[in-house]
């Protein structure tokens, strides 16, 4: 079995001795061209007059082109046609492009770039939340509605209603590789691109469409990207397509990489949020009904917008029964930079709501927020037997869950008597109407709590507390339950290209991108234990649309789920192939030949799978198959807000505690532990990989990293000297990651759950506790902000002592 | 002196002639030598990716390519990540990044193989403050770590010994040319000063009083990457191993002007221990090891973090022009923002430490810990003699347009017994000693009340009551 081994992402022996390539390291030939954009310096306007002679005039420069050299402008825009290459005379943002410069050199560029001599008619831009909604200024024609029971109702019913506000940041993606093209040219025409792109589908639409070609004139072909995070997802767009317009043109190879301050400028970022709320509660503090009011500035173009929008209400349930819910969510059009996907598309947005309501409850109340927590959560799976019709149940459910969590002893409750009451689960919905049937958070959080000690720890926080008077600790809690499968329930698909060669090596391909998560190495993992072969005998080989079409982009957490299952079609296709050739040839039962151990063993013979390959060659079988795999089981409505969007969801909970310092707000974490339900693992150290530093980038949104607008709309964090991902020594002291070991009940790839998106959200459990550790501070509702920086934590402290 | 510039590359020599001055080894690495392992990440040594190790015959050191000049190279050996592994086997460093899962996208990688290749050579286990200067977006570091501290027993490659063999000779002989030029139509070509003296660079600096000095370049160096700037003239000071001295002289501890801040950190830390903590937190690794305690201060920034700590422990300037020389007050160079008491042709030659009692406390605010400019830098010098305040030197960069003494503090806490009540007298003087500015960083009323906290702070610890998150543990 290659499948479950902790084996080391396939290209690290090249990572670490500098082999692997990237786009920029691929060699190039001598005439190539460099490209670089020339950005406007206002944010809304007019072009109203351009001079670029002296750009032209530039050492090096070979070509300039405006947007008004262009008959038609392509567009780069993944969804609305929004987003043309270059300025059309309008400007949206600053730090738009305005004109390209092609030039012999990547330096050479930059420095022509600089040259130009524009003028505009400036108009005041809209840049924030309450400006876009005085002026109106969205996509859609009013805000989405999500409705579930009688809100209204529910509030006035409720012992208590406490409202509240959130605000949280954006997110720069920061993938260490910035965004990259190259562009050769072909004979007649055609065009072979390469691109730093999750999404290499859509960079052949959309360079296809640039240069009026049908899509078979246009190659695409990724090996990796230096991360991604949902960054490259549609923002390499206009690289490629610039590159491509540029090979076009001249004939020569055309190469673009934006410096990383040009990345920052240009390319949108998580979207920032805006979470108001009004929440009712019983007097022990139940959830009566929510009613939440989600505000995004999408930027100035609508790119993915509306499904990042649509995911932040999908998760404004988090882990919790919502009796009665309302989600209202205003899509707000402003001048900056088009926010775009970023690992957890939205979720982690409508799940930081919740969790402030939970926070914002337990702070009302005088409860452990974990009491408050566990009180709201939805029922495990099997709370009821037999309520659940999936007979996946049955084989692989809550047992072995159980199975793995025997011997740590019994699972704590928190207050006891506070625990819920096993909920009937055909009656537990979500906002959007969706049964929950296979929710675990229950025993998840109980054994979490247990194994980190919550409650002793917690007790000992409130002694320190009590007698420090500048240093004050906190410690949450948080859960995470993540919705899998794309929202647009087309793209939940996927195709592979599998080779058997005649001396039994095996060629892999499909339509998954590697962008440091290990997908190539987990499928492959797959490929190798369905032909029962050790893993080197299958070669990995670059995402090619010539070989797998009509991709969807590797995003949404779907890249194991969708290719996997996609590659062991195609394997099986084959493998049924071999097998019915060498049952014909032995006289032997078909169903009885097994791949296994690098051999085929047909009867009392077992084959090198080296040899079966070569036989079944000279019978003239074909060792080629393509796979192709659809998600079972969707259906959704976006615009009603009903149906089942998800296939599952992949679940986890995360135990922060920090220390801050209340003269400065200078925070740290001091220990973390994480218990996540990644399925059946595919292989636990990718996993834990994904966690571990899910963990850390969700803890930074958080926290360090704040982007910073002046009010001209120019975005004054533009580079890591101002712009702090999280650094080494800002990892958790303590940092423990485990798996939640048990089978995926829905019939995924070995049944293994998405692992890419979920653990981000366990850095709320870092926000919450920071919010505990203010609380200690003073008697008031701290209301602290995200993220998080020192200078909001002193305001919460200020705050919390009124 | 030579046009050349003579190094080894991976175990080769090399000799560039004709080499635009400010191309950035980087840039030579990936384009002339089509050596692409090393990554541009920032091109501003913000994130390490193109970390190189460095060796002359005396330090193995972690540096930023990418914002390292061709000529800052004569005379040392480079290993990039493609030369630091053995014949056939890995560097340790390299296998247990494998093993433990220590990369994800790899393109942070190979920088973070530097890093800990240089740190395994020296013996350095101080992990968080290795890979400061070291971004990966990916893994959490939390599997990074494992490999390094997996990888720490074992023994170095046999390159580093060579290496060092090598240089000896490379110095005296003339070696083959074997590197690219490194021309490009849209660099300029002028030849660089490079003395190997301070009387010849003040000499020649006299004659061009407008030329650009170059130190450690890790802020002229964005001046090239960034703001795309023709530095030239310039001068590489990089040979002039007489402003590298560190003394005990009748006056203090004297560091010339080319010191690095790696080298000044086991001068200072003994005398001023929390000095050398914030040189700890003062940018990265790679950029301490070239970064020059002259240069932080002849640059002038109002949030350089050696001056507010040197102002504090009333530090004197040593400047020279040509043939004369002068001594100045720290504190007295910066004279407003971009403007400092220095004549055409002068150059910053020392910095003298006053011997004293160590009363120091270094206060760094910053969004994060490691490898930030500061929002606030509060370096605070307080003398108490039979409970009352005798003396005090307060000064903070970050919250005017030079590094500043809080005069109105200060001269509130002079002659006042040393309580709480005093601090907080003191405090409220903060607003006439400081107007800060709001910036990305910070907002100008949480830098002045931060600013004015840290006095209490420095009340408190004096206290012995615990005032700072870094030194918790869980």
């Amino acid at each position: 079995m290659s499948v479950a081994k902790p084996l080391p992402h396939d290209a690290a022996p090249l990572h670490v001795t500098g082999q692997a390539r990237y786009v920029d390291d691929i060699p190039v030939p001598a005439d190539c061209l460099h490209l670089a954009f020339g950005l406007s310096d206002i944010a809304c306007g007019r072009i109203s007059s351009i001079d670029l002679s002296a750009v032209r005039a530039a050492p090096g420069v070979v070509a300039v082109i405006a947007g008004t050299d262009l008959a038609e402008i392509p567009d780069c825009s993944p969804s609305n046609h929004d987003e043309p290459l270059l300025s059309d005379g309008a400007i949206h943002f600053l730090g738009q492009p305005v004109f390209l410069v092609a030039a012999t050199s990547h330096l050479a560029a930059r420095k022509a770039a600089r040259l130009a001599r524009i003028t505009y008619d400036e108009t005041s831009p809209i840049l924030t939340i309450e400006a876009a909604l005085a002026a109106n200024a969205r996509f859609e024609d009013g805000p989405r509605i999500y409705e579930k029971g009688d809100i209204d109702q529910a509030l006035t019913r409720a012992a208590h209603v406490i409202e509240g506000q959130i605000e949280m940041g954006g997110q720069e993606h920061f993938y260490l590789e910035g965004q990259a093209a190259l562009a050769l040219p072909q004979e007649g025409g055609d065009m072979v691109i390469h691109s730093s792109s999750q999404h290499p589908t859509e960079i052949q639409h959309k360079v296809a469409h640039a240069l009026h070609r049908p899509m078979n004139a246009v190659r695409v072909e990724v090996r990796r990207m230096g991360g991604g995070f949902g960054g490259k997802e549609s923002q390499g767009n206009h690289l490629a397509i610039a590159c491509a317009l540029v090979a076009d043109q001249t004939g020569r190879p055309a190469k673009m990489r934006y410096d990383r301050d040009d990345d920052f400028m240009i390319t949108g970022k998580r979207h920032d949020f805006r979470i108001d709320y009004r929440a009712g509660v019983d007097a022990e503090g139940r959830l009566t009904g929510v009613d939440f009011t989600q505000y995004t500035r999408c930027g100035w173009a609508m790119d993915l917008s509306l499904p990042v929008a649509d995911r932040a209400m999908l998760h404004a349930d988090n882990a919790y029964h919502l009796p009665a819910a309302r989600i209202t969510s205003h899509r707000l059009r402003t001048n900056t930079q088009s926010a775009t996907a970023y690992r957890g598309f939205g979720g982690p947005q409508g799940v930081l709501g919740i969790e402030r309501v939970m926070d914002h409850i337990a702070e009302l109340l005088g409860k452990d927020p974990l009491q408050i927590r566990r009180l709201n959560y939805y029922a495990d799976m099997g709370a009821k037997p037999g309520a659940r019709p999936d007979e996946a149940v049955e084989k692989t459910g809550a047992g072995s869950a159980h199975k793995i969590s025997s011997g740590t002893g019994k699972a704590k409750r928190f207050g006891g008597t506070h625990s819920p009451e096993p909920m009937e689960i055909g009656q537990q919905t979500t906002p959007y109407h969706m049964p929950i049937t296979d929710f675990l958070l229950n025993g998840l959080t109980d054994r979490l709590a247990s194994q980190c000690n919550y409650a002793a720890r917690r007790a000992a926080i409130a002694d320190w507390n009590a007698s420090q008077p500048i240093l004050k600790k906190g410690i949450a809690l948080t859960p995470v339950k993540f919705g899998i499968s794309f929202t647009l329930t087309h793209l939940n698909q996927a195709g592979a290209l599998v080779h058997v060669y005649q001396d039994g090596s095996i060629h892999m391909n499909h339509g998954g991108t590697e962008m440091g998560q290990g997908l190539f190495q987990k499928v492959a993992q797959v490929a190798a234990d369905r032909f029962g072969v050790d893993l080197e005998h299958v070669k990995i080989t670059a995402t090619d649309t010539a070989k797998v079409p009509n991709t969807s982009a590797t995003a949404a957490s779907s890249g194991t789920d969708l290719n996997g299952m996609a590659v062991k079609d195609a394997c099986d296709t084959i493998r049924t192939r071999i097998a019915e050739f060498l049952a014909a040839e032995h006289q032997a039962d078909v169903a009885k030949i097994r791949f296994a151990d690098n051999h085929v063993h047909v009867g009392d013979q077992a084959i090198p799978f080296a040899d079966a390959a070569a036989r079944a060659y000279l019978g003239r079988v074909s060792l080629s198959a393509t796979g192709f795999y659809k998600t079972p089981d969707i259906e959704w409505d976006r615009i009603k807000g009903r149906g089942r969007p998800f296939f599952y969801f992949a679940q986890g909970a995360a135990c922060s505690e920090v220390v801050i310092d209340t003269l400065t707000g200078e925070n740290r974490i001091l220990r973390t532990d994480i218990l996540h339900d990644a399925g059946s693992s595919l292989n636990p150290a990718l996993d834990i990989g994904q966690i571990e530093g899910g963990f850390v980038q969700g803890a930074g949104w958080l926290t360090t990293e704040e982007l910073v607008w002046d009010d001209k709309g120019h975005l004054r964090t533009h580079a890591p000297s101002t712009y702090k991902i999280p650094a080494c020594s800002d990892r958790p002291d303590i940092f423990n990651v485990a798996l939640w070991d048990a089978p995926n009940p829905a019939k995924t790839i070995y049944r293994s759950k998405a692992v890419g998106e979920p653990p981000f959200m366990h850095g709320i459990s870092v926000f919450s506790a920071l919010a505990h550790a203010v609380s200690a501070c003073g008697p008031n509702y701290p209301d602290l902000q995200a993220p998080a920086t020192a200078e909001a934590v002193l305001a919460a402290i200020g705050r919390a002592r009124g | 002196m030579s046009e050349e510039v003579n190094f080894l590359l991976n175990g080769q020599p090399v000799t560039i002639t004709g080499a635009a001055p400010t191309r950035t080894f980087l840039d030579w690495l990936r384009e002339d030598q089509r050596l692409t392992g090393t990554k541009e990440g920032c091109n501003e040594g913000d994130c390490g990716a193109c970390t190189v190790v460095v060796s002359d015959v005396s330090h193995t050191r972690a540096m930023n390519a990418c914002i390292l000049f061709l000529p800052q190279l004569h005379g040392k050996s480079v290993r990039t990540v493609e030369g630091i592994a053995g014949d056939n086997t890995l560097h340790p460093v390299q296998e247990e990044m494998v093993e433990k899962h220590g990369s994800q996208c790899g393109f942070c990688t190979p920088g973070i193989v530097a890093s800990l290749a240089a740190a395994h050579a020296n013996g350095r286990r101080d992990f968080d403050d290795i890979l400061a200067g070291n971004l990966c977006r990916c893994t959490g570091y939390a599997p990074i770590v494992r490999a390094a501290e997996a990888a720490a027993d074992t023994f170095p490659p046999l390159w580093l010994e060579s290496d060092r063999t090598a240089l000896q000779s490379l110095i005296v002989q003339k070696t083959t040319s074997q590197g690219g030029l490194g021309d490009r139509q849209d660099e300029k070509k002028t030849t660089p000063f490079r003395p190997d003296n301070s009387d010849a660079l003040a000499e020649w600096y006299s004659a061009n009083p407008h030329a650009t000095l170059i130190a450690g370049a890790t802020d002229v160096g964005l001046w090239v990457t960034k703001q795309l700037r023709d530095l030239s003239p310039v001068a590489f000071l990089a040979g002039c191993d007489d402003l590298k001295t560190i003394e005990e002289t009748p006056e203090g501890l004297r560091l010339g002007a080319m010191v690095n801040w790696t080298d000044a950190i086991p001068a200072i830390a003994p005398v001023h221990p929390r000095f050398g903590e914030l040189i700890r937190r003062f940018s990265s690794v790679q950029v301490r090891n070239a970064a020059t305690v002259g240069g932080n201060i002849a640059n002038g920034s109002p949030i350089g973090d050696g001056p507010p700590a040197l102002i504090a422990l009333g530090a004197i300037l040593h400047l020279r022009n040509g043939a004369e020389r002068r001594d100045i007050a720290l504190e007295d160079f910066f004279l407003d923002y971009g403007k400092q008491d220095r004549a055409p042709g002068e150059f910053v030659e020392a910095v003298t430490i006053p011997r004293q009692p160590d009363r120091l406390r270094c206060y760094k605010l910053s969004k994060r810990f490691d490898q930030d400019i500061s929002a606030v830098c509060g370096c605070l010098s307080i003398t108490i003699e039979n409970g009352t305040v005798t003396a005090a030197r307060i000064a903070y960069g970050g919250m005017a347009g030079i590094p500043k003494r809080a005069a109105h503090v200060e001269a509130a806490l002079i002659g006042q017994p040393w309580t709480e009540a005093s601090v907080q007298k003191a405090m409220v003087e903060y607003a006439k000693d400081f107007t800060p500015l709001t910036d990305m960083r910070a907002s100008a009323g949480y830098r002045l009340q931060t600013a004015a906290n840290m006095l209490l702070r420095y009340f408190h610890e004096d206290q012995g009551t615990p005032a700072n998150v870094l030194e918790v543990r869980p």
